[in-house]
């Protein structure tokens, strides 16, 4: 009985959580006692007493899961429990449950529990659609109504985008360089069991009294300083969903850097690699910027200071500033592992070495550099310093350059080649050129000041936003799971119906995203729940697209699940790739391999007879002397 | 050079067809309403602007895409590879160095078109927005601080300096027809200048997220000539009232140099 509560796992982590919020409630009982205050509090931003414990049970539940023994034990000088990787590999589902140092199971783990934050946010998705399908307000609220679509944007972004990015990245990434695991395997596993707190926290915001965070996914102050309960549980979630990531990045950072098999130098990395590479220094040096930045709209409702409170010091554009200064680079952290993805697709799919490699490379180093420099286009109008503008929007405007690149790039590489769109992966790739270059062109429309002034807070932005993040990031998304499903379940998907998810995906996303620039053109603003009737059609339109884009998600989740319990074994290679994660077993052996691979040439050396990229332990296969180098030409 | 095994001359005779025909049904729609200010025609110009740069930049993606998919296919059993091409640098400077001029391009003209806006006219008049939970409200400085709530009157052809107060949360000024949009921050006063070219009855609407009421927060907008609003604001029986003076003098101004407020007409 003891022992269930003592070994690491979910007793324990309950054990603990109870624990840990008891402790949190105490700790402010005692405080305010000894402060002479009454021991709760309850005016609408403040209830110390519900919000210390929302920082301390989910520290409870890490500590009680296990995340934290063997740093504990090593710490406090008791015997470490042996960590030989002897917990490495799933064998049942039930081992998708525990602290598992494995990369291919965080990977695993990181990839379903995002997904399913992207199925609730998609239900969301349809509430907020079925609200609007007319005007007035029918089926919720205006007060729920706001807190749908802040909680919508919360979920899809922090705890789906960039986590499923990183849980790909985390299954393929230390395969593909041909490393046995991620650098930190604990530090993998602590930053895996904080996304799904962090998912539970946005969540659980509905419970509060006033209802969930409604001050969009912005939080702007002074609207956020003064809201309800439920901005509370966004400021402490994102504080998870943050670590998480930054962990993460750090994690791949020192991976990439050090890790790399021998003779894989930075030239001869896939270019997931170098996308993955940018987007930890987009994230190391980034997100600190909103855990701080939330820190302080919490501070400034739980223990009133008044960093972003007017008329007492306090200066509410800085908290856009700041918040911004993360958030701009955070759409690059949402689309540079994407891009990475279509590079891998579009390269293999079409039998052709990557289209000017270096200058990929290069772009996306770019592309971070230029990230730092556009915040504020996010703010022309929002009364800051009007000098700032233009410096601002020609940083903007510069920056469509390397992502310019990047899609002439994709396109060169489809020429003279063997293009395969028998794989639902490159069919997303290819559409995903397509899809994306329509987001950026609105994107360097707005990044124009003059234009941003009459579409700023319309529906032009939520069309601009959803064609780069679901016809930008959400096809790269698909077209990465569809690549390695595979490699990472053993198992062959249905490609019947991975055509009919391609098809309704890329109709509804253009059916439901390009109308909303029309009515935001024309006068609809965002984040209302009621329009003027003259928009309604239009609306009606929008709402119909968006439910058969909900709906086909559905067929993709049948796919996925059926295929990988039943679908035919899956062969090491299917797609004829070249780098290291198709040269080892699907799913890969729990080491990864026996022996650390040899790389001996550029991770795109197709057309060129008996050219490898990396040689497998005990092949002994000669290398050509012809092509040693990626480049050249 | 490979590129002379492909039928450049077709292909840039597509690109040239469909960015024409993209362009042309483009222009042809009147997207962003009625222009009833100085701003919104030059606004709308620079979007077609960038319409047409953005059709062909959309072209040659989609023309360059179908023609792949037409002439690369691989032929079913085919698994060969594709010939080993890795680049090729002039077309790799071509596609950084054109897309910088085009982008410079857009910011040189959206700079112009930025100063044009918002040059200050020394004739203008001066209007104080307040705005509230969930409500708008008016000063006419000129007319000694009459107030209206709910409906703002200005004179045509004249400009028009707003200058914008929050009692609460940040709100947005937004009338569509005038292209102008500015947030009115707590604490500080912000400015937005447009003068108004067509009498008649707009809507003003809260663009930036302020609580539940956000989207019922709207106020009419009453455009008329100078003689009829003189009128009105002689007939106007409030003054703005004691603390949201007080509020706007303690307000800091972001942009005070080229902004300084004209006391009297």
């Amino acid at each position: 009985m003891v022992a269930t509560f003592t070994r690491p796992g979910w007793y324990r982590a309950a054990l603990c959580t109870v624990l840990a919020a008891a402790f949190g409630v105490g700790i402010v009982v005692v405080l305010r006692a000894i402060s002479g205050l009454p021991a709760f509090q309850s005016e609408q931003t403040g209830y110390p007493q519900v919000v210390v414990p929302l920082i301390t049970a989910p520290l409870g539940f890490l500590l009680g899961i296990g995340c934290f023994d063997y740093w504990l034990r090593w710490g406090f000088g008791l015997p470490t429990i042996p960590d030989d990787h002897s917990s490495h590999g799933a064998y049942s589902w039930k081992d998708y449950f525990k602290v598992n140092t494995d990369h291919k199971v965080i990977g695993v783990q990181y990839v379903v529990t995002s997904f399913i934050f992207f199925l609730i946010g998609g239900l969301m998705a349809m509430l907020i659609r079925a609200e609007l399908a007319q005007p007035g307000t029918q089926i919720v609220g205006a007060a729920t109504f706001n807190s749908l679509f802040s909680t919508h944007a919360v979920l899809m972004i922090f705890v789906f985008i960039i986590p499923m990015f990183a849980g790909m990245a985390n299954y393929v990434l230390p395969l593909m360089i041909g490393a046995p695991d991620m650098a930190f395997p604990r530090l993998n596993a602590l930053s895996y069991w904080m996304l799904p707190l962090a998912g539970i926290l946005f969540l659980a915001s509905f419970l509060a009294p006033g209802g969930a965070f409604d001050a969009g996914w912005t939080g702007y102050a002074p609207l956020s300083t003064g809201a309800p309960l439920g901005q509370s549980f966004f400021n402490i979630g994102v504080q998870f969903a943050g670590f998480s990531s930054i962990f993460t990045a750090l994690n791949f950072l020192v991976t990439i850097i050090t890790m790399r098999a021998p003779g894989m130098t930075f030239w001869r990395m896939p270019l997931l690699v170098w996308a993955n590479l940018s987007t930890s220094l987009l994230v190391v040096a980034a997100t600190p910027f909103i855990s701080g930045a939330q820190f302080m709209v919490l501070l400034d409702r739980v223990l009133h200071t008044n960093f972003f409170q007017f008329g007492a010091g306090g200066d509410v554009i800085s908290y856009q500033h700041i918040f911004w200064f993360y958030s701009h680079p955070a759409v690059y952290i949402m689309i540079l592992p994407g891009f990475g993805i279509i590079s891998e697709v579009i390269s293999v799919h079409s039998r052709k070495p990557i289209f000017g490699y270096r200058l990929m490379a290069l772009a996306l180093i770019g592309i971070v550099v230029l990230s730092y420099s556009v915040w504020a286009h996010h703010m022309f109008v929002a009364g800051m310093f009007s000098w700032l503008r233009v410096p601002m929007m020609l940083t903007t405007l510069l920056i469509a350059v390397p992502t310019g690149i990047k899609i002439f790039s994709w396109l060169g590489t489809l020429y003279f080649g063997k293009i395969h769109t028998k794989s639902t992966a490159m069919l997303f790739a290819l559409a995903m050129i397509v899809t994306f270059t329509v987001g950026g062109i609105s994107g360097v429309m707005l990044g124009m000041v003059p234009f941003d002034i009459h579409v700023s807070d319309t529906y032009f932005i939520v069309a601009h936003i959803h064609f780069v993040l679901f016809g930008g990031s959400v096809f790269t998304i698909f077209a990465g799971l569809y690549h390695w499903f595979p490699k990472m379940t053993g198992r062959m998907y249905d490609e019947k119906l991975g055509r009919v998810h391609f098809w309704g995906t890329l109709i509804g996303t253009w059916g439901t995203f390009i109308p909303m620039h029309w009515v935001g053109m024309d006068g609809m603003p965002r984040r209302v729940a009621d329009y003027a009737s003259q928009f309604g059609n239009w609306n009606l339109l929008i709402s119909c697209f968006a439910f058969m884009l909900g709906a086909v998600q559905l067929i993709f989740v049948y796919n996925m699940i059926m295929s990988w319990r039943f679908g035919p074994k899956a062969p090491a290679n299917p797609w004829g790739g070249k780098s290291i994660e198709w040269l080892v077993s699907s799913p890969p052996p729990v080491f990864n391999f026996d022996e650390i691979p040899r790389v001996v040439g550029g991770p795109y050396e197709y057309g060129i007879p008996g050219a490898r990229h990396a040689i497998m332990p005990g092949e002994g296969a000669e290398v050509p002397a012809t092509r040693q180098t990626m480049v050249g030409s | 050079m490979f590129t002379n095994r492909l039928p450049i001359a077709k292909m840039a005779g597509a690109v040239v067809a469909l960015a024409a025909i993209i362009a042309a049904v483009m222009l042809s729609i009147n997207w962003n309403g009625a222009e009833d200010s100085t701003a919104a025609p030059k606004i709308d110009n620079l979007m077609n602007i960038m319409i047409v740069l953005s059709s062909i930049v959309f072209a040659i993606v989609v023309v360059a895409l179908a023609y792949a998919l037409i002439a690369f296919r691989a032929k079913p059993g085919d698994e060969s590879d594709g010939e080993p091409i890795h680049g090729n640098t002039r077309l790799e400077i071509a596609w950084t160095v054109i897309p910088t001029i085009i982008v410079l391009f857009a910011g040189g003209w959206s700079w112009k078109v930025l100063d044009e806006i918002e040059e200050q006219n020394p004739k203008h008049l001066t209007v104080d927005v307040f705005s509230q939970q969930y409500a708008w409200s008016f000063g006419y400085p000129g007319k000694g601080y009459a107030w209206s709530q709910g409906v703002l009157h200005v004179p045509v052809n004249r400009q028009i300096v707003f200058k914008m107060h929050s009692q609460d949360v940040i709100h947005s000024f937004w009338v569509p027809q005038w292209r102008i949009k500015k947030d009115n921050v707590p604490g500080i006063t912000t400015t937005a200048i447009v003068t108004p070219t067509k009498t008649g009855t707009f809507q003003l609407i809260c663009t930036e997220l302020c609580g539940f009421g956000h989207a019922s927060m709207r106020a009419k907008v009453i455009v008329q000539s100078q003689s009829a609003f003189d009128k009105w604001v002689e007939g106007l029986k409030e003054k703005v009232p004691t603390d949201m003076m007080v509020s706007v003098k303690e307000d800091t101004e972001t942009n005070p140099e080229p902004l300084e407020r004209v006391e009297a007409e």
